[in-house]
Order: structure tokens, then C-alpha cells, then sequence
């Protein structure tokens, strides 16, 4: 049977509908974020979180969002006010419309022709998860400056510094990723990894990693949560927010993490894709194919409900399985300080990634020049490649060098300030009599 | 590879379902904004009007200098972000254009780290 992607009205009604559920899902995954994240700090503290709301405290959600409607709102007497009121909805509208160009699951095949599960699969693709992410910041930074409140303000500059610092090791470990894909289109990426045989997190294993650690620090969080840090700043740049604003804030820092957990199962885990060939199916030439035959010729995919329905599963619980490292990570480790924060970005991450993606370069190049087949022995080529990478960045390149704390720079001071032996050796010094010590 | 494209994206169209769902997102933030005025109770005071320090009266003005290092940081981010940018259409177009393509990005990326290791050793990138 010959498939044929979706036209005219239907396509157009598909469309609309698209939109409408994936934004409706987005803000109920959203909403039941904050109770897991709830419900999961209590876990992990041996305590029951909340569960008086609904069945297991499962309409708590719904019945935080009522409060925070009928809560008063606080204006300060300083604050500007339009920037004020602005700020929180410059931060929301970027965090909820980065998933547009996510795939979520197999194209579904529909009467009226397949539909792609995905809002918008526009060709500049991860270029514009870049863009629209990083335009958050601008909420953060604005809502701190227009609170006039001394915290808000620290914690926006706070906000702007450091994921201005993480979006330059975020975009090089995407770089090895765009080198494998050839192709911006997350869709494509999807497709290179069922190709591969193998899903990117092996073969970029240390691509991984940094995208890991800069997506924590992108969306604030433990341990990069700086911004907000209660003990230093109240809550850093929404001190002043209360009430639904202060709810907006919430959400746009949940819709972050959504979405960054749906990338990094999109770009690392295959994103829909299950293995085996039997899910496999890409847009090639105006055909629905699942892949190629030995000879070259094109093999045609067989979409269905059911596979769609199997993998769009899939997708959830690899986005799921990340919301969770994120609510983990945060009770397991420490928050960094400040000045930790930027030196991992600058002096670690930075050269580390840099580097890398130029040994990537030519492992992929000389790989090609041998004439290896694309598929699963170049993926495993890559792996033992990446492994070595990463085995050396995590056990010889900072071994406490650069991150140190506060009492390795006290030594380190100490150390430093020895006098210098020069040429000739300075005498040593006069011996000091016992009462004269305390001078 | 550059035969891949999905008939959907080629459209012109491709960028609507952008523009709805943009659409949407603003008219969420809008109703929510304007439904929690409308249902908020808004008995202002004095006090609650005043910026939150912990319970003082706040001193000093909040519009007052910031440390230089943020801006430090902001003009970092335009080197190494551009670089990261200039490095996209090459990662994309990597295997086809093969060495000396190779060879070009490594003395570009050479000259970058070497900017970077002078920031460094400048001390641009300590925070004390």
C-alpha cells in the first residue's frame, strides 16, 4: 500500500488538532511534574508529600493552580510596573513552545493519508530549540531588574550569567550530534539513529554528558539552581512574584525541564524509537521507508496505530525517566558555588567539548576514508572511541583542579605565597626568640 | 544524505503550525495574567508594597553597580557562541566536504583555543 503524507483540509484540521493536544498535554505533564517532584522529595525523605487532594493526592495540581489564582497579587511600590507584569509572560511562551519541532511518536496512518506526530517538522529543526530556549533568559534577567528588589536583581544577573555560560557547551555537544545526522531536523536525527543500530548515547557518550550537565544548568536546577538559591537570595529573581505570576515562573521553569528531558530522549535515546526495524519509518523522496535493501533500493514502512501508539509510549517514559533524574539529582547532590559554577562552564566544559568535537571529526572522517559501512560497527567504533574520551575527561581532567573548594583555595594560598627559591638560596630565616613570636 | 527531506517540511506551509501554537502560548500567558486579576483580592498597604529584604526596611538604592564580571561573561558568550554557531554549518555538511574541510575548522578552533587559554591565563575567567 502506498502511503501518502497527509494534504488540503485534513492536513489542516490534523494540524490544529496537533497543537491543541500537544499543548494541552505539555501543561498536564507540566502540572504533574510539580507532585511528582513533590511526591518524590518525599520519598527520598522518608516522608508522605502530599496526598490529602484527590486519590493519592492526585488532583493536587489542580487544586494548587485554583489557589494560586485567588491568591492576592503583590505589586511592589517601586517595581516597573509593565515590565513587571511582562517579565513572567516572556518567560512562559518560550519555555511552552520549544516542543513544536519534538517528534513524539511513529508517523499514524489516517484515511485521509500519515500524519506526522510532531507539531511542526520545520528544517531548521535544533536551531530553533537554541533559539527559543535561550530567549527565557530574557524573563528572568527583566523580572529580576523590575522587582527593584536587591535578591531579584542578583538572582537575574545570576540567571543571565550562567546560562549564557552553559549555552556554549550545550551547542558544542550538539555539534558531534549534527555531525553523525548530517541534518538539523530532529526527525532526521531520530532516523540516523534507528540507521545506526545504535542510539547516540553510546557513540557521544561524552556529548551526553555536557548536553546533561547543561541542561541542568540551563533550567536552574540542583545543582546550578545559583539564581534561586533560598539560602542566599529568598528565591532569587521572583522573590516579588506572587500569585499567578509567581505560578507563570513555576511553569516556565517545569516546561524547561520537559522539554529538555524530551531532547535529550530525542537526540541521545532515539527519541520514539524502539529497537528492532519494525518502528522505523522516514519521510525519503516523497516515501514512507524503514529502510534500505543491500542493493540500495528502498524498503517501505508499514505505519500503523498501534506502532504509533507503542512508540509515542516509548517516548513518554524516556522523557519520564529524565524528569526523574532531574527531581534525583536534586536531593543527592549539593548546590555549587558561584564561582564553581562558571569555572566548570569556561575552564572544563568549554576546551573539554571543543576538543572532542574535533576528535570526533576525525574519527568519523578517517572511518568514512576507510570505507566502513554506516551501521552498527561504526557505531561501536565511535563508542570505543567516546569511551576512551570520556574515561579520560571523568578521570584525568578534573580531579579537583579547576572546581576546588573553599578550603583546597585556602591551600592553595598558602602554597602559592612560599617564597620562590631563587638562583642563589635565601638564608634561611633568623631563628625567632619565644617571647617575640606574638609580636 | 541531502536527498532525505519529508514532503511536509518542504512546504512553505511548514512554519504555520508555528505560528498557531505561538499564538496559543500568548494567549495562555495573557488569560492567566488577566484571569488572576480579574479573581485576586488586592487589599494593598504600605507594607506590602515595600521590596521583600527578609523582614528590614530596605536600604540603599537597587540600581546600584554590579561586579564587571558579568559583562566579562557576556562578551565570552559572543566569541565562543559565534564559534559554536560557525561550527554548525560545518558539523552538518562534515562528511561530505571531508579534510580539508577538517583542516580549516582545526586551525580555526585552534586560534579560539588559544584566545581562550589567553582569557585564561589573563585571569578573565576567574570569579574573585
Amino acid at each position: 500500500m502506498d502511503y501518502q503524507p497527509i494534504s488540503g483540509i485534513p492536513a489542516l484540521i490534523a494540524m490544529s488538532l496537533k497543537v491543541t493536544v500537544i499543548f494541552t498535554v505539555v501543561m498536564l505533564v507540566v502540572a504533574y511534574t510539580t507532585l511528582a517532584e513533590r511526591r518524590v522529595s518525599a520519598w527520598i525523605q522518608d516522608r508522605s508529600g502530599p496526598n490529602r487532594v484527590g486519590p493519592g493526592g492526585l488532583l493536587q495540581p489542580i487544586a494548587d493552580g485554583i489557589k494560586n489564582f485567588l491568591k492576592e497579587e503583590t505589586l511592589p511600590a517601586t517595581a516597573s510596573r509593565v515590565f513587571f507584569v511582562l517579565a513572567p509572560m516572556l518567560t512562559i511562551v518560550p519555555a511552552l513552545v520549544t516542543f513544536a519541532v519534538i517528534p513524539i511518536a511513529a508517523p499514524l496512518p489516517t484515511p485521509w493519508g500519515v500524519v506526522d506526530m510532531i507539531i511542526a517538522d520545520v528544517p531548521i529543526g535544533i536551531l530553533y530549540v537554541l533559539a527559543v530556549s535561550s530567549l527565557g533568559v530574557y524573563g528572568l534577567v527583566l523580572g529580576g531588574w523590575a522587582s527593584n528588589n536587591k535578591y531579584a536583581f542578583l538572582g537575574g544577573l545570576r540567571a543571565s550569567a550562567q546560562m549564557v555560560s552553559y549555552e556554549v557547551a550545550l551547542g558544542l555537544s550538539l555539534v558531534t550530534v549534527l555531525m553523525l545526522t548530517g541534518s538539523v531536523t530532529l526527525t532526521e536525527m531520530v532516523w540516523q539513529q534507528q540507521q545506526l543500530d545504535v542510539w547516540f548515547a553510546l557513540p557521544l557518550s561524552l556529548a551526553f554528558i555536557f548536553f546533561l550537565i547543561s541542561a541542568f544548568a540551563e533550567t536552574n536546577r540542583l545543582p546550578f539552581d545559583m539564581p534561586e538559591s533560598e539560602s542566599e537570595l529568598v528565591t532569587g529573581y521572583h522573590t516579588e512574584y506572587s500569585s499567578m505570576k509567581f505560578s507563570m515562573y513555576m511553569i516556565a521553569e517545569f516546561g524547561h525541564m520537559v522539554t529538555a528531558s524530551a531532547l535529550m530522549a530525542t537526540l541521545f535515546f532515539g527519541g520514539w524509537d524502539l529497537p528492532g526495524m519494525w518502528d522505523d519509518a522516514f519521510w525519503y523522496q516523497g516515501q514512507l521507508i524503514k529502510g534500505f535493501a543491500s542493493d540500495g533500493s528502498v524498503l517501505l514502512a508499514a505505519p500503523a496505530v498501534w506502532k504509533t501508539l507503542i512508540t509515542f509510549g516509548a517516548f513518554a517514559l524516556k522523557t519520564s525517566i529524565f524528569l526523574l533524574i532531574y527531581i534525583w539529582v536534586r536531593w543527592t547532590l549539593p548546590r555549587f558555588r558561584y564561582d564553581q559554577v562558571m569555572a566548570l562552564g569556561w575552564k572544563v566544559m568549554l576546551p573539554v567539548a571543543l576538543a572532542y568535537v574535533m576528535v570526533m571529526a576525525g574519527t568519523i572522517l578517517s572511518l568514512d576514508e576507510v570505507g566502513l559501512q554506516w551501521g552498527f560497527f561504526y557505531g561501536m567504533v565511535l563508542t570505543a572511541v567516546s569511551a576512551l574520551c570520556t574515561l579520560f575527561f571523568l578521570l584525568f581532567i578534573d580531579r579537583g583542579h579547576t572546581i576546588v573548594g573553599a578550603a583546597a583555595l585556602e591551600r592553595q594560598k598558602r602554597t602559592v605565597h612560599l617564597p620562590r627559591r631563587a638562583s642563589a638560596p635565601t638564608p634561611p630565616p633568623a631563628p625567632v626568640a619565644a617571647g617575640q613570636e606574638a609580636r | 544524505m541531502n536527498n532525505f527531506t519529508n514532503p511536509g517540511a518542504a512546504m512553505s506551509g511548514a512554519y504555520l503550525p508555528l505560528l498557531l501554537l505561538f499564538t496559543v502560548s500568548v494567549l495562555n500567558a495573557v488569560g492567566m495574567m488577566v484571569a488572576s486579576h480579574i479573581l485576586s483580592p488586592r487589599r494593598p498597604t504600605a507594607q506590602k508594597e515595600m521590596p521583600y529584604e527578609s523582614g528590614m526596611i530596605p536600604l540603599g538604592d537597587t540600581r546600584a553597580r554590579f561586579s564587571v564580571k558579568f559583562y566579562m561573561v557576556a562578551i565570552s558568550f559572543i566569541v565562543f557562541d559565534l564559534e559554536t554557531i560557525f561550527l554548525i554549518p560545518w558539523a552538518v555538511q562534515m562528511r561530505e566536504l571531508g579534510w580539508s574541510a577538517f583542516l580549516a575548522m582545526t586551525m580555526f578552533v585552534v586560534v579560539l583555543a588559544v584566545g581562550l587559554l589567553y582569557e585564561w591565563k589573563k585571569g578573565g575567567l576567574e570569579w574573585d
